[in-house]
């Protein structure tokens, strides 16, 4: 395998390139709360977050319980004389693979139930992991695959689409918003307060490195005592 | 900007997309591993420019028959009827409804053709060494990245519109063909803008300062 590759990384750990324009520079020691962009695209490149697992910790235990109760009771109903109809999101995805194009389905199951069911798990992996003294190795893992997650997990978007499709119901039908609905939107706020309570940084400067090596212990920023 | 600008890659460091780990390749290897968390690194993301291009090309395709097949079929009483896209903005366009349609406007039609062309021109402008308007063109790549999302809000329309009216034999309402090519587009510019390396914007100006 060559995956034993790996690189040497540099002596200061405050020193990195920014991701948008690939300029070197050193990040200042921030205090909780601020943040620090890059002088020349004005990439925010860290912002430290205060008290960062515990409250990520507690937005992502509401956002998994929210969750699983939005998932398991129906979000939107209608009467029209005298006959009813109810959906949960589940519903919808299931209905389109049904009669729709099913990759159009598939999608929908996707970026609505699945994408934010792991977006909150690997969350929840990795502060339950990251509140160790020593975070260990599938921590990283989790951390780097994230982004993916959060990119394709779409609830807001979602709750924008259902608001129009209410909106031109309402035309033909007496609509009922259900208690889901309702519990979406909540969710949709904690998922936002994860992303601003969460700080990358600090779970990577902690974390057990890939290559194995025992002396990158990393406190406080700086590298501790080299031994290997 | 002042001329100690200097970047990652003429240090020959790369830095980790991951974890932002700044490494140097070992002598003679081209792209190693993040020591950290273990992603492959590279200078610049592998053929940005040919990829960015594949997937607009392929969005560009599925544009036209996204916005000209229905995305709706209505079936009454009394038949049935198909509604493309923009039908379905007009039908929605009320005097209550109106804000709505007005997002459904912007989020399905507007936002990916101009998503399509500010990708266009940043491909273009790149790959003619531009050193021009580096700050508006980061920070139209970082708008284009925001809000593409949001283009995905007809599918969720069409998804829970089917889904509720099924009222046979008075109303019902089944996804169509256009369905898929819109979805095609969303993913596929989406995709686009995973595929750019925005680090190719500032390359030519580095470059340029470098040799000052």
């Amino acid at each position: 395998m060559d995956s034993q590759l790996y690189n040497e990384p540099v002596a200061d750990p405050a020193l990195i390139a920014c991701p948008h324009c690939d300029l070197l520079q050193r990040l200042p020691d921030l205090a909780p709360g601020a943040s620090a962009r890059c002088p020349r695209c004005d990439r925010e490149l860290w912002r430290r977050r205060e008290d960062s697992l515990n409250r990520t910790l507690a937005l992502t235990l509401g956002a998994a319980i929210l969750y699983v109760v939005a998932n398991s009771i129906p979000m939107l109903g209608l009467t029209v004389v005298g006959r009813q109809a109810a959906t949960t999101v589940l519903g919808g995805a299931m209905h389109l693979w049904e009669n729709g194009p099913q990759l159009v389905a598939v999608l929908v199951l996707f970026t609505a139930i699945i994408a934010p069911a792991l977006q909150i798990l690997f969350m929840l992996g990795i502060v339950l992991g990251a509140l160790r003294e020593r975070p260990p190795r599938w921590v990283g893992t989790l951390l780097r695959h994230h982004p993916t997650t959060r990119t394709w997990s779409m609830i807001e978007v979602m709750m924008l689409g259902v608001l129009v499709a209410l909106i031109k119901i309402a035309d033909y039908a007496t609509v009922i918003p259900g208690v889901a609905l309702f519990i979406l939107w909540v969710l949709v706020f904690l998922l936002a307060g994860i992303q601003a309570s969460f700080d990358p940084r600090e779970v990577w400067q902690r974390i057990e490195w890939a290559d194995g090596a025992a002396r990158r212990a990393v406190t406080d920023g700086r590298m501790a005592g080299e031994t290997s | 900007m002042s001329p100690a600008a200097v970047t990652a890659m003429q240090q020959g460091l790369q830095s980790c997309e991951t974890c932002h780990l700044l490494s140097r390749p070992a002598p003679g290897v081209e792209e190693g591993r993040c020591p950290r968390c273990d992603e492959e690194l590279v200078f610049r993301k592998p053929d940005s420019i040919q990829r960015t291009w594949a997937y607009l090309i392929g969005a560009a395709i599925c544009y036209i028959p996204a916005n000209l097949l229905p995305v709706l079929t209505t079936t009454t009483a009394t038949g049935k009827d198909s509604d493309t896209i923009l039908q379905g903005v007009i039908l929605l366009w009320s005097p209550t409804g109106w804000p709505l349609s007005l997002i459904v406007l912007f989020a399905s039609i507007m936002i990916p053709s101009a998503k399509i062309v500010a990708l266009v021109y940043l491909l273009i402008s790149v790959q003619r060494g531009s050193v021009k308007n580096n700050a508006q063109r980061i920070r139209l790549y970082r708008m284009v990245e925001f809000i593409g999302r949001w283009s995905m809000v007809d599918v969720f329309v069409d998804t829970f519109t089917a889904a509720l009216i099924q009222l046979q034999p008075l109303m019902s309402v089944e996804p169509a063909p256009g369905l898929l090519f819109f979805a095609a587009v969303v993913v596929l510019t989406m995709l686009a803008v995973e595929s750019f390396d925005p680090r190719l914007i500032w390359d030519a100006t580095s470059a340029k300062e470098v040799s000052i």
